[in-house]
């Protein structure tokens, strides 16, 4: 962590903004923005995201906190389920005597 | 409230939004009102004028301020201002037949009644931000105070834009305090910043023959000081600033004798509509 201010073109950090659109739904990623700490980073992603009425609830959270999956092996990490039945639980004859199943 | 879910919104997570359908003269507040007498119609020119001309101060900070989201946010509250601006010029204008593009456009420097702290330049970010919180808090002690009018109109102008404004004074509130408290250079800034805006504060609280005939309709300025100091009080003990103890300035906007920079900015606000007069765009 540089002291802020040390450079002449330091620019703020990157924060994840995610977004409830009304009740009983989930928060949603909107978008990304730049903000010196969590407060602006909220007020910030009200300005941005939330004036057409989009919002009621708004999560911020440190682009450098979040964990991604690595792109490069998303063939091996997403690999489809598609012709593996076996993998469903409906595959399976239930067996005889076993209530409840 | 009824609960929805992400597809019923398909690909359009604004919902129907057209512009282009939106009468924007029907959003104004205060709706159809009519200005009863020269008096009211001279007080809502105060009120109109001070947040036009703060309004066209802070749009000039779009693609200027340190950062894109600052652009952004400053850009919002000008917008919010010029909507108070034109809900209380139409008001105005309705005594004398004229509309809010006639007094924002072809009134001259003298014929404007706004108060000098809203006239003081943008400065650096620092003065910018000094003259929010100094606007921002009074405007919030105003529009409180106004929504109980005995003028329907002016109370429902108010009623829309102190919930705005009250944003306005956090935005200035939070910046107050990371400059106060940030690196020694931006302290210096924020500590000669609020040297510079403070002495134009007293000309808000200063009673006038206009606001006495008007009681009950105009708010007393001198009644919201107290409100306006306890504001500024904890904010600056927070920040660790001092409130600057020189003398306030004799300045007379609300008698049409402006600060320097007024001319300037009203050249420049004014050209376009002058030049091409009709013109729509």
């Amino acid at each position: 962590m540089t002291t802020p201010g040390a450079a002449d073109r330091e620019t703020w950090p990157l924060w994840e903004v995610f977004v409830r659109a009304g009740r009983g739904l989930s928060h949603v990623h909107a978008g990304s923005l730049h903000a010196p700490d969590a407060e602006f980073a909220l007020r910030n992603a009200r300005d941005l995201y939330t004036r057409r009425g989009e919002g009621t609830s708004i999560w911020v959270v440190p682009a450098d906190a979040i964990t991604t999956s690595d792109p490069d092996s998303k063939g091996a990490f997403f690999e489809s389920p598609a012709g593996k039945n076996y993998r469903h639980a409906s595959y399976y004859t239930a067996s005889e005597g076993v209530p409840h199943l | 409230m009824s609960e929805t879910s992400h597809a019923d919104r398909g690909n359009e997570p604004h919902g129907e939004v057209t512009v282009d359908e939106v009468m924007l003269s029907a959003e104004l507040a205060g709706g159809e009102g009519r200005a009863g007498s020269a008096d009211v119609a001279e007080y809502a020119l105060w009120l109109g004028d001070d947040a036009l001309i703060l309004s066209q101060q802070l749009g000039a900070w779009i693609a200027r301020a340190p950062e894109l989201e600052e652009d952004v946010a400053l850009g919002n509250i000008a917008l919010d201002l010029l909507g108070h601006a034109r809900s209380f010029l139409r008001y105005a204008g309705t005594f004398d037949g004229r509309t809010e593009d006639d007094l924002a456009y072809w009134r001259d420097e003298s014929e404007f009644r706004c108060a000098w702290v809203f006239q003081q330049p943008n400065g650096d970010f620092a003065q910018t931000i000094a003259r929010q919180l100094a606007a921002s808090t009074y405007l919030f002690e105003l529009y409180t105070a106004l929504q109980r009018s005995s003028d329907e109109t002016l109370a429902a102008i108010a009623a829309k834009a102190v919930k705005e404004v009250e944003y306005h004074r956090d935005h200035a509130v939070q910046w107050t305090l990371r400059l106060a408290g940030g690196t020694d250079e931006s302290r210096r800034r924020m500590v000669r910043a609020v040297g510079d805006v403070w002495p134009y504060v007293g000309e808000l609280f200063r009673d006038e023959p206009l606001t006495d005939r008007l009681d009950g309709v105009a708010v007393r300025p001198s009644a919201l000081q107290p409100g306006f100091d306890a504001v500024v009080a904890a904010v600056f003990a927070e920040a660790g600033l001092e409130l600057p103890g020189g003398p306030m300035s004799s300045a007379g906007g609300r008698h049409g004798s402006h600060f320097p920079a007024l001319g300037y900015l009203l050249a420049e606000m004014q050209v376009l509509a002058r030049q091409h007069p009709g013109v729509t765009w």
